[in-house]
This record gives C-alpha cells, structure tokens and sequence, in this order.
C-alpha cells in the first residue's frame, strides 16, 4: 500500500481522463475549441508521474512528494466529480457553472487579456503595498519611540485606522486626481494601519532590558532604535504587514470598481454583468493562484529575515 | 591603574504603586580600589542590582553622588561594562554579531575586527559565530554575555548574578575563567552573588549588606592567594563567617529551638 502512495496522484488522472473520453458530453454545454481538461490532465500527468519516479530514486527528495500526494489525488478527484456533474451530466445550471472546459478555454484563448488585467491589478497592488507598508513602519517607529509623537497621533490613528479603507471611496473620488492614485491611496491604507499599530505596539513591547544593555555597550539613542528597536519589534512589523496584506487583497478588488476599468477585480465584475460565468471563474483562479504567490513570497520573505526566530517561535 | 569606584552616602527610594516610597539603598559608602575584585553579597530584594545599575548609570542615585576615579557618574558608558543576569543577548543576532555589538555601535569594528575572533575563542565560542542565542546552551551564553563585554575593554565590570543559572560545574569553570580574565585585563570587577563560596573564591574583599532597606553590614577581607582551593581551612573559616553574618543579619529573631 506505501509502495502505491506516490502513484496516487496519477491513478486520480488516468481515472478522470478515461471518464472525459469515454463518456458523452451533455449537450447543454457550449463545445470548446479543444478538450482542455484533457490537456490540463495531461500535463498534471506528466508532472506526477515525475514526481512518483524520482520518489523511487531519491527517497528523500521525494518526501514530501508523497506526503502530499493523496491530497493531489483528492483534488483531481473532486474535479473529475464536478466534470461528470457540469459537462458530462449537466445537473447544475449550465450558465452559472460552466464546463472546466470552457473555463480553461478562456484562462488559454484570454490569456492576454487576462494577463493585462493581471498587470493592471499587481501595478496598484504593489504601488500601495509598497507605500502603507513604508509609511506604516515609518509612523509605528515614531509612534513607538517618541512619547510626544505617540501623544498627538496615536488617537489619529485609533480613530481612523478601523475604519474600511473602502469606505473612504466617495471622499477620495473627489480629492484624488485620477483613479488611479485614488485607488494605491486605497490600497496604502489598508496595509498603513495594521502595520502601523503592530510596529509601535511591538516596539513598545520590548523588554527594557535590550535598551539597557545596548546602552552600556556604549550604543547611542539612534543605534539602538535602528540595532535594538526594529529587529526587536520585526516580528510584529511582520504580523501588521500579514494583516495588512489580507485587507489590500479586498480593497484592490474594491478600488477596481472605481472606475479605472482594468484589473483582474474589475475583469470578473464585467464578466458577472455579462452573465459569463466561465470567465467570472478564470478570474477567480487566477487571482486564488497570483494571491497564495503572493502570500507564500511574504513568507519566504519573513523566514530570510526572521531566521533567528526559528526555533524560538512554531510557525 | 584605572577604575576605582566611589560611592558617597548613596540613597536610592522608588515609588511604589500605592504611592508610597521603598528604600532600596539607605546611605551606602563604599570605597571600591581601582583593579579591585570585590563581591556584594546579601539577602534577596536588599537592593544588590539597584547598587549596580547605579554604578553602570542605568539609574540616578536620589541622594548621594558616584564617582569613576575623578569623574561624577552620569549616565552609561562602554567603559562601565554591566553583565546581565541571564547574560541577556540579543535573540536576534548570531553570536558573532553579539559580540562584536559594542564595537559596532562605538564605531571602532572596522579598525578592530580581530578583537571578535579574539574574544570569542578566549571564551571558547570558536566555531559557533553563526548561531544563534537560543541554539547554545546555558553556560556558553552566560560565556557569549560575558565575551560581549569584555570586548569594549571595561574599566570596571559588573556582574550582576552572572553564574546564577548554572549548573555546579559549569560555574566552577567559569568562575576560573573570571579569574583568569581579571588577572589578564587588570579591570576593577564588583560581583553581585547569592553563593558564598564563589565570593570568597573570587574576591579580594567581600561586602555584605543587610535586608532592605540595605546598608553595609561587614566588609570582609579575604587575603588568600590565587588560585584558592576551595576547602582550604581559611576558606572554609571565611566562608562560616560570612554565613553567620548573613544569619545575622537575615534573621529579626532568634529561633525558638535549637536542633
Ligand atoms: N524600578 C523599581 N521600581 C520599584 N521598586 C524597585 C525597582 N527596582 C528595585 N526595586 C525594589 O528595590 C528593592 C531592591 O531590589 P534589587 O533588585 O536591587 O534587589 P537585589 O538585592 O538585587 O535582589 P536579588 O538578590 O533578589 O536580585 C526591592 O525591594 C525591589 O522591589
Ligand atoms: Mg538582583
């Protein structure tokens, strides 16, 4: 039975490819250009029967290869059912669930376009993930070091900060000169506050004692803010970041309502007005794949500059 | 010779939560010699650490003056070098970088790289510069703490408590190791410590002080030779004595029955 365990994966494939060949499609569903489940099985295929192999050859690479795998079969397996259930058997409403045929046709023959869409949303994304999460350092070191500071923009912050970022949109369409900058304002200040309120609440945190060890090791008021206080408080830095991450994914996919008529947010909104729902789901897989990259980037980030914490702190 | 340490009728009061004021320290003198190894030993909570972060300028004395050789104590300095309790190293450095951290934050790391390489094989901690505080064990991170220090030269050391947390034998090769450190760098040492034996093993002379709010109770010389054996009969004398005055001095009265 261990011996089976990499195979899985692939005995999930050939179980869904014989089913799509062998069984008639229902002819409720549009026919695409090509059978495109087919060729995405196809293509899995050949990746698992890789893996399965080198699993046989270096057992330790392959391990977590074969951890994964009934999980790999399970998913196949779910899309195979929701194959037999849209294109073969037609039991749900053909026009909200469309065939995976038709929805890998659009991610394939509306590549460009997505793609550009894809650009158009990582463009405001970046620009104000780059701008919260700099600003939102920025004020939580102030806010954290000085008292005065902390005095006067600490209510400010408590007071705004809750508040949705989108519910900032009839405001900020009149105040911002193009929707595009009203949008990466948007999207800034959603990553601004939990950033913010994580950096000063971590550096009010640390525990005395560093400052005062750094102090007798002859280190300044600057160096120990930038040596003591900010390594110090990254972690919570991180977790502000995180926070802040999650609510820009919403607020990117609000702000592309606003009228910029681009972006991978806006495209599935288009999509659902024109009742093409293989596209709305195009959309949504690709913005499930770009966000969980984005988010294990994040990751990968933390772990290079947080290795010290390993070890310290189960993650 | 550099690094006596004056302490003139020194008080220090905190407030309380209720308001009201605690005496941590009530008028102590204290003459300490420049190259001196002194210990301060007392009953807990009397006010050992407060007298320390005096003298490493981690807090004012509210009544009372300090002084450095000639100069007032005011705030801290590299050359009043504090070893922490549980060493305290930062978490997220490696200990390379820990104990380069004194130089780096003097500015003076690039003229003295070899220093690091230096302290960290005097203290032994050859071959683990990349890891990190949590990696290492107890005695090599009280070593790591103690390597951190030292590097910035001190003109005086301050040990708060440093081998408290070690098992019996790593605190016997490291209190070797303070020896022969002190014997090499010349540096005036004060040692805060709850063992009795360590003080009369290490120190030229021993301070006892009494419970809160702590004046000094005894001052005791130990003119024995290094390196000491630790169950000579003058030892063992010393060490009863203080014992005695520590009885003393912990005790508000006598008890009922004797065994
Ligand atoms: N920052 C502070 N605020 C209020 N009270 C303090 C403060 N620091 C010390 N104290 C009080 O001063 C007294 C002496 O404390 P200190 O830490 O110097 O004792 P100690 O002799 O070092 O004790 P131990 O041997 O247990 O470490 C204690 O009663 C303590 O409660
Ligand atoms: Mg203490």
């Amino acid at each position: 039975m261990e011996k089976l365990r990499p195979w899985l994966p692939l005995f999930s494939i050939l179980l869904a490819s014989f089913l799509d060949i062998w069984l008639p499609d229902s002819s409720l569903h549009t026919p695409t250009k090509a059978k495109y489940f087919l060729w995405f099985n196809i293509i899995l295929g050949i990746f698992f029967t890789a893996g399965a192999i080198r699993t046989i050859f270096w057992r330790n690479k392959g391990k977590n290869f074969i951890t994964q795998a009934p999980f790999y079969a399970a998913v196949i397996f779910l899309l195979n059912i929701f194959n037999l259930v849209s294109k073969k058997y037609a039991l749900l409403p053909v026009i909200f669930f469309p065939s995976l045929d038709r929805v890998f046709s659009v991610i394939v023959e509306d590549s460009f376009f997505l793609a550009s869409c894809l650009a158009s949303s990582a463009q405001l994304l970046f620009a104000g993930f780059a701008i919260g999460a700099a600003a939102g350092i920025l004020t939580g070191i102030a806010v954290g070091f000085n008292k005065v500071l902390s005095y006067w923009i600490n209510p400010l912050i408590r007071a705004i900060g809750p508040m949705p970022p989108t519910a900032w949109i009839p405001i900020v369409l009149v105040v911002f000169p193009t929707t595009f900058s009203g949008s990466v304002f948007l999207i800034a200040l959603s990553v601004w506050f939990p950033t913010t309120i994580m950096t000063a609440g971590g550096i009010q945190n640390i525990p005395n004692v560093y400052f005062e060890v750094a102090s007798t090791l002859g280190a300044g008021k600057y160096y120990q803010i930038l040596k003591v206080g900010i390594p110090a408080a990254m972690p919570q830095m991180f977790l502000g970041i995180f926070n802040g991450a999650g609510i820009s994914f919403v607020t990117l996919m609000t702000a592309e309502l606003l009228g910029v008529k681009n972006g991978i947010g806006w495209y599935i909104n288009w999509q659902k007005d024109m009742m093409a729902y293989a596209n709305v789901y195009a959309g949504l897989i690709i913005i499930a794949v770009s966000f969980y990259l984005l988010v294990m980037l994040l990751f990968k980030v933390r772990d290079r500059v947080l290795v010290w914490q390993k070890g310290v702190i189960k993650w | 010779m550099v690094g006596a340490v004056n302490i003139n009728s020194v008080t220090k009061k905190f407030a309380a939560d209720d308001g009201s004021e605690i005496t941590a320290l009530n008028g102590i003198d204290l003459k300490v010699r420049a190259g001196e190894f002194i210990s301060l030993i007392g009953p807990s909570g009397c006010g050992k650490s407060t007298l320390l972060r005096l003298i490493a300028g981690l807090s004012k004395p509210t009544e009372g003056t300090l002084f450095i050789d000639e100069s007032e104590i005011k705030g801290t300095s590299y050359e009043r070098g504090l070893v922490f309790q549980n060493a305290m190293l930062f978490p997220w450095l490696n200990i390379y970088d820990n104990i380069a951290f004194g130089l780096k934050a003097r500015k003076v790391y690039r003229s003295s790289k070899d220093r690091v390489k230096s302290f960290i094989s005097m203290v032994s901690l050859d071959g683990f510069e990349k890891s990190f505080p949590h990696q290492l064990s107890g005695g090599m991170i009280q070593r790591a703490g103690l390597a951190r220090v030292l590097i910035n030269d001190p003109k005086v050391l301050l040990l708060d408590e440093p081998l408290g947390a070690l098992d019996a034998f790593t605190r016997m090769n490291l209190q070797d190791e303070l020896i022969r450190i002190w014997k090499k760098e010349k540096m005036t040492m004060i040692l805060v410590t709850h063992d009795v034996d360590e003080a009369v093993y290490l120190s030229d002379r021993i301070v006892v002080m009494t419970p809160r709010p702590a004046k000094i109770e005894k001052i005791i010389d130990v003119n024995l030779s290094y390196p000491r054996a630790r169950s000579g009969s003058e030892f063992l004398y010393l060490r009863t004595q203080i014992l005695k005055i520590l009885n003393y001095a912990g005790k508000t009265e006598e008890p009922g029955y004797y065994i």
